[in-house]
C-alpha cells in the first residue's frame, strides 16, 4: 500500500478457488466469489459456517491454504494484513485501551503517514457524531459509542474494502437500526465497497444489495435478498435459514410448459416451471409457513390453488401479529401454517381436523438432490432453524405418545 | 507456504534461554557428585559418597546449617503465614480507617532493599541490647515474609464469594463456627501458596539472616562463609536435594491439574 | 503470585468491604504491630543510629546519640564512587534482564497459548532457579567464567577478551550476576501480562496499515508496561542493595564494589554503625525517589 494517499474509490473483491485448511478442520471448501466495486455484500451464515474466515482471508489476518485473493484487480495474496487496502470494524471493535478516542481513529493515518491526521480523525469523528468525546478513553465510552468509534476508525482511511465483522452484534435493538441506517448512509455517501459478515438474515436482508449465505464452508446461494434469496431458494438449508419453510419430496408426475406436477404422498402439488431449479426425477419443493391458508372445511379444489389435508391441528402458539399452527398430515408429517390473527380469535383448536391450501404462485422447488428414501416430507439437514423444528417435532411426538 | 526464519527466532531463542538459566543448577547439581577434596573446584572424579554421607564433613557443619534453615524457615512461615492471612481477611472483607496507611505498609517492605531491612533491624537490636541470635533471624524473616503473604492470600479472598459464607451463616452457624467451616476451607489453596511462598524466601534469605544472626549458620550463610575457603561437595548434595524435591512437587501439581482442565473440558 | 503486587493496573478493585467492626481491628492488629516493630521502628532506629556520633571514652562500636550530620558527608565523600556504581550496575542489569526477558516471556505468554502444558513446565523452568541457593548459582557462574574455564579460554581464543584479561572480579562479571540472579522477577511479571494481553489489538493494529515493528512499539509495549514496571522494579531494588554478586568471594573485585558491601563491610566488619546507617537511609532514599519518578512517568501509580 502506497503511503501518504488515500484508495480513489472503493475497489473490487475477488476470490479465486480459495481454501482455508486448519489443524483438523478445512474452514472453508472451496470458494469462488466476486463483489463488485460499491456494492454492500453480505456474507450470511450460523456461526462456524466459514464466513468469518473469508473476512479474516480478505483482512491478510489468515493466509489462505490454497487460492488467490484480488482487490481491484490486484493480486494481494502474498500481502499482509497492514499491506492490503482493506480495513475492519472487529466485532470486538479492538480498540485501543491505552489511546483516546481520537488517537485511536488517527493510528492508520499516522502509520500512513497521511498529511494532517488529527484533522481528518476529528471529521471522521464528526461523521460519527462523536468529536465531543475525542478526548476519552474508549473503556469511557457506551458499547454503541464505542461501536461508533471503531467505524469511524475504519473509515478515515478511504480503505478500496471495508469489512464488517458482526459489529452490530452487541447492540440493542434500537442502536442496532440507527447504526444500520448510518452504514448505508455512508456506504451511499463515501462510495466504498463493503463486506459484511453476519448471521442475523434480517440485518442481512435490510443492509445488504447482495447476499451470499454460507453454509459449511460454502456458499449455498448468492442473490439479491429479494426476491431471489427468499422466494426461490435454492437449497433446503437456505430455505430453512432465511425464514421457515414446509418442505417436500416427491417425483414429478407431470410438466406443462408453466408448471410441474409432483406427486406428495398422493397429493398432487403444482410448481410454477420459472419456480422450480429442477423439472425431472424426485424433487424437493417446498412453500412458506405464512402463504398458507388453514380451513376448518374441505376447500373446493382449484386449478391455481394446491390443498393438503385433511389434517389435525396439534400445537397453537400466538406470536404479536399472527398464529403459529402445527398441523399433523398422515402420510406427510407436521407443517407449520402462520395465520394473521384476526378479530375472531384463532381459525382452528388443538384437535380440530382442517385442511390446508397454498396459491401455486407461492411454492418453489429447491435444487437439493432428494435424500434417497426419505419420506415425503423433507427430512432437513442438521442446521440452525431445521434443528430447532425437528426438536420441536420430536417433542410433539412425544407428547402425543405419553 | 514458506518457511520464516522468523517463526523459528523465537522458539529457539526461548529455548536457549531457558537452557542458559539451567547451568548453573546443572553445574551445581554435577558437582555434588566430585570426588573432591576440601574445596569443590576443580573436577576430580565421580562419586556417589557424598549423597550417602552427606553430614560426615566438618562434624557435620553443613546438615547443623540445613538443619537451621528448616527450622527458622517452618517457624517463620507459621508466624507469617497467621498474621498475613488474618490481615488480607480484613483488608478485603472490612472497613476501617488508615486504609492506605495499612497498605503502604504492607508495600514498603517489599520495596525495600534487602540490605536496608537487616540493617534496619540489626541496628534496633544494637540499640536494645538484644543479643542475635535463631530467635533474632527468625522475628526478621517473620517480617519480610508477610506482605507476600497478605498479596497472595488478599488475590483468593477477593476471589471469594461473599455468598458463600452468608449461606453459612443462613444455615445457623455462628461467625466462628462460619468462619472455621466455610471461609478456612475455601481460602486453603491461597493460603498454602503462600505458606510455600514464604518458607521459599526465608530458606533462600542471605542478605537479611547476615545482620541478624550473630554466630547462629544458616544454610545460606554457612555457602558465604564458606566461598572463600571452599564450598564442600555436600553443600552441593544438600542444595541439589532440595531443588529435585521443589521441582518434583511443582510439575506434579502442574502435569495434575493440566491433566485435571483436559478431563474436565472432555467431560464439560 | 506475589508479584501481583507490582503489577495490579488490571487487578479487580477490591470489592467494596461491607462490615465495619471490631474483628477487623483483631485481625489486623497482629500483623500491623509486627511490622511496626519490627520494619518501621528499626527504620526509625536506622535513622537515629545515622546521626550517632562515636563515644568520647568508647571502644570501637561504641556510639552515642548526636545530630552528627557529618556521617552522611563522610560516607558520600568516601563511597561516592560506590553508590554510583551500585545505581549503575543495577540500572545494567534491569536493562539486560528486561532485554533477555521480555523476548522469553512473550513466547511463554502469548506463542504458547495454545500449549497450556508446555506453557506451565516452561514457567516451572524460569522459576527452578528460585528452588536453588542463590550463592550457589553465584558461585557456579564465577566457576564458569573463571580463567580456565571454556568460557573465558574461548573469548580468548576468539580475540574477544585480552590474553591476560579475567571476567571474574570485573564489573561485567557483577553486572552479568546481578541479571542472571534477577530474571526471574523480571521475567513473571511480565509473563503475567503478556499472558493476558488480547491479540485482537495486535490485529486491528495490523489492519490500520502498522508493520509488525510498529505494532510491536505502538501497541504491545504499551499495553504490556504494567508487566514491564513490576518486573523493572522488582529487578531495580534487590539488585541495587545486593551485595553478594559484588562481593570479592563471588563475582566481584575490589574496583566493582557496591554500596551493599559497604554497609555490610562498616556494620559487621568495622562495626561503624552511624555509617552504615547513612549509607543505608541513603540507599533507601535514592531508590524511593527514583521509583517514585519512574512510576509516575510509567502511568502506573496503582501500585500500592
Amino acid at each position: 500500500m502506497a503511503s501518504g494517499a488515500f484508495a480513489e474509490a472503493g475497489a473490487d473483491l475477488e476470490l479465486v478457488g480459495i481454501q482455508k485448511r486448519f489443524p483438523g478442520f478445512t474452514a472453508i471448501e472451496h470458494l469462488d466469489l466476486s463483489i463488485p466495486a460499491g456494492s454492500f455484500f453480505a456474507l450470511l451464515g450460523p456461526s462456524g459456517c466459514g464466513k468469518t474466515t473469508t473476512l479474516r482471508l480478505v483482512a491478510g489476518l489468515e493466509e489462505p491454504t490454497a487460492g488467490s485473493i484480488l482487490i481491484g484487480g490486484a493480486d494481494v495474496t502474498q500481502q499482509k494484513a497492514f499491506q492490503r487496502p482493506v480495513n475492519t470494524v472487529f466485532q470486538s471493535y479492538a480498540l485501543f485501551p491505552h489511546m483516546t478516542v481520537l488517537e485511536n481513529v488517527a493510528f492508520g493515518l499516522r502509520r500512513r503517514k497521511i498529511a494532517d491526521p488529527v484533522g481528518k480523525a476529528h471529521e471522521a469523528l464528526r461523521l460519527v457524531e462523536l468529536d465531543h468525546l475525542a478526548a476519552r478513553k474508549p473503556q469511557q465510552l457506551s458499547g454503541g459509542q464505542q461501536q461508533r468509534v471503531a467505524l469511524a476508525r475504519a473509515i478515515v482511511n478511504k480503505p478500496a474494502l471495508l469489512l464488517l465483522d458482526e459489529p452490530l452484534g452487541a447492540l440493542d435493538l434500537k442502536l442496532r437500526r440507527q447504526m444500520q441506517l448510518e452504514l448505508k448512509t455512508i456506504q451511499e455517501e463515501v462510495g466504498l465497497t463493503f463486506l459484511h459478515v453476519t448471521h442475523d438474515q434480517e440485518e442481512a436482508m435490510t443492509m445488504a444489495d447482495t447476499i451470499a449465505v454460507m453454509n459449511k464452508g460454502r456458499i449455498e446461494q448468492m442473490g439479491a435478498p429479494e426476491p431471489a434469496l427468499r422466494e426461490l431458494p435454492k437449497t433446503a438449508f437456505v430455505a430453512n435459514f432465511l425464514g421457515q419453510s414446509n418442505l417436500f419430496t416427491g417425483p414429478v408426475v407431470g410438466s406443462t410448459s408453466t408448471s410441474i406436477t409432483v406427486d406428495i404422498a398422493g397429493h398432487r402439488v403444482l410448481v410454477p416451471a420459472d419456480r422450480a431449479h429442477r423439472h425431472a426425477g424426485e424433487v424437493t419443493i417446498g412453500v412458506r409457513p405464512e402463504k398458507m391458508w388453514l380451513h376448518r372445511k374441505a376447500p373446493v379444489e382449484a386449478a391455481d390453488r394446491n390443498v393438503m389435508g385433511p389434517g389435525r391441528v396439534i400445537d397453537v402458539s400466538f406470536s404479536g401479529v399472527s398464529t403459529q399452527y402445527l398441523v399433523a398430515v398422515p402420510y406427510i408429517g407436521t407443517l407449520i401454517v402462520f395465520a394473521q390473527n384476526m378479530a375472531f380469535g384463532p381459525v382452528a383448536d388443538v384437535g380440530d381436523e382442517v385442511w390446508l391450501d397454498w396459491h401455486v404462485e407461492h411454492g418453489f422447488g429447491l435444487e437439493d438432490e432428494p435424500v434417497p428414501g426419505a419420506g415425503p416430507r423433507f427430512a432437513a439437514d442438521t442446521d440452525t432453524r431445521s434443528i430447532a423444528a425437528q426438536r420441536r417435532e420430536s417433542l410433539v411426538t412425544e407428547l402425543e405418545e405419553a | 507456504m514458506k518457511i520464516s526464519l522468523g517463526r523459528w527466532l523465537l522458539p529457539v531463542y526461548s529455548a536457549l534461554a531457558l537452557l542458559f538459566l539451567m547451568v548453573p543448577i546443572a553445574y551445581t547439581f554435577v558437582f555434588s557428585f566430585n570426588d573432591s577434596l576440601k574445596s569443590n573446584i576443580t573436577w576430580r572424579g565421580f562419586t556417589f559418597d557424598k549423597w550417602l554421607n552427606v553430614c560426615a564433613v566438618q562434624n557435620g557443619a553443613v546438615c547443623e546449617a540445613f538443619g537451621n534453615s528448616l527450622v527458622i524457615g517452618s517457624v517463620a512461615t507459621v508466624l507469617a503465614t497467621v498474621m498475613g492471612t488474618m490481615i488480607a481477611i480484613a483488608i478485603v472483607r472490612y472497613r476501617f480507617r488508615f486504609r492506605s496507611a495499612t497498605s503502604l505498609l504492607l508495600f514498603l517492605p517489599m520495596a525495600t532493599p534487602e540490605v536496608v531491612l537487616g540493617a534496619g533491624l540489626a541496628a534496633q537490636f544494637l540499640s536494645l541490647g538484644v543479643a542475635k541470635d535463631m530467635t533474632t533471624i527468625i522475628l526478621a524473616h517473620t517480617m519480610f515474609c508477610i506482605s507476600f503473604v497478605v498479596v497472595t492470600v488478599k488475590a483468593r479472598v477477593a476471589s471469594l464469594d461473599p455468598a458463600l459464607e452468608e449461606a453459612g451463616r443462613d444455615l445457623y452457624g455462628s461467625s466462628t463456627q462460619v468462619f472455621l467451616r466455610v471461609t478456612l476451607p475455601l481460602l486453603v489453596p491461597g493460603i498454602l501458596a503462600a505458606a510455600l511462598l514464604s518458607f521459599a524466601l526465608s530458606f533462600d534469605d542471605f542478605i537479611i539472616t547476615n545482620f541478624n544472626s550473630g554466630a547462629v549458620t544458616t544454610f545460606p550463610k554457612y555457602i558465604y562463609i564458606s566461598a572463600a575457603r571452599g564450598i564442600p561437595a555436600e553443600a552441593n548434595v544438600i542444595a541439589s536435594a532440595v531443588f529435585i524435591f521443589a521441582l518434583v512437587v511443582v510439575v506434579t501439581a502442574q502435569v495434575s491439574s493440566a491433566a485435571r482442565a483436559k478431563r474436565l473440558a472432555r467431560e464439560g | 503470585m506475589a508479584f501481583a503486587a507490582f503489577s495490579s493496573t488490571t487487578a479487580q478493585a477490591d470489592p467494596a468491604p461491607r462490615r465495619r467492626s471490631r474483628v477487623a481491628l483483631l485481625l489486623l492488629l497482629p500483623g500491623i504491630l509486627y511490622l511496626v516493630l519490627f520494619f518501621l521502628t528499626p527504620l526509625v532506629s536506622l535513622l537515629i543510629t545515622s546521626f550517632q556520633a562515636p563515644a568520647e571514652f568508647g571502644d570501637i562500636g561504641q556510639y552515642t546519640y548526636a545530630f552528627n550530620w557529618q556521617n552522611y558527608v563522610d560516607v558520600v565523600t568516601d563511597y561516592w564512587p560506590h553508590i554510583v556504581r551500585s545505581f549503575v550496575f543495577a540500572l545494567a542489569a534491569t536493562v539486560l534482564a528486561l532485554l533477555f526477558s521480555y523476548p522469553l516471556a512473550y513466547f511463554i505468554g502469548v506463542t504458547a497459548r495454545r500449549w497450556p502444558l508446555l506453557q506451565s513446565l516452561m514457567l516451572v523452568l524460569v522459576i527452578a532457579p528460585f528452588f536453588i541457593s542463590f550463592l550457589l548459582r553465584t558461585l557456579a557462574w564465577k566457576q564458569l567464567l573463571s580463567d580456565e574455564s571454556f568460557v573465558v579460554t574461548s573469548l580468548k581464543a576468539v580475540s574477544l577478551l585480552a590474553p591476560d584479561a579475567h571476567l571474574t572480579g570485573t564489573p561485567i562479571a557483577v553486572i552479568f550476576g546481578l541479571t542472571y540472579n534477577f530474571i526471574p522477577f523480571m521475567t513473571l511479571p511480565l509473563y503475567t501480562t503478556l499472558e493476558r494481553l488480547d491479540l485482537r489489538y495486535l490485529e486491528a493494529a495490523s489492519d490500520l496499515y502498522a508493520h509488525p515493528f510498529e505494532v510491536f512499539r505502538k501497541v504491545t509495549i504499551p499495553l504490556s508496561m504494567p508487566g514491564i514496571v513490576a518486573g523493572t522494579l522488582l529487578t531495580f531494588i534487590p539488585a541495587a542493595g545486593d551485595y553478594v554478586n559484588a562481593s570479592r568471594d563471588f563475582l566481584g573485585g575490589p574496583d566493582s564494589q557496591m554500596i551493599g558491601n559497604v554497609i555490610e563491610a562498616n556494620f559487621l566488619v568495622l562495626l561503624n554503625y552511624p555509617a552504615a546507617a547513612a549509607l543505608s537511609i541513603i540507599l533507601m532514599s535514592v531508590i524511593l525517589v527514583i521509583v517514585g519518578i519512574y512510576v509516575k512517568r510509567a502511568g502506573t501509580e496503582e501500585l500500592l
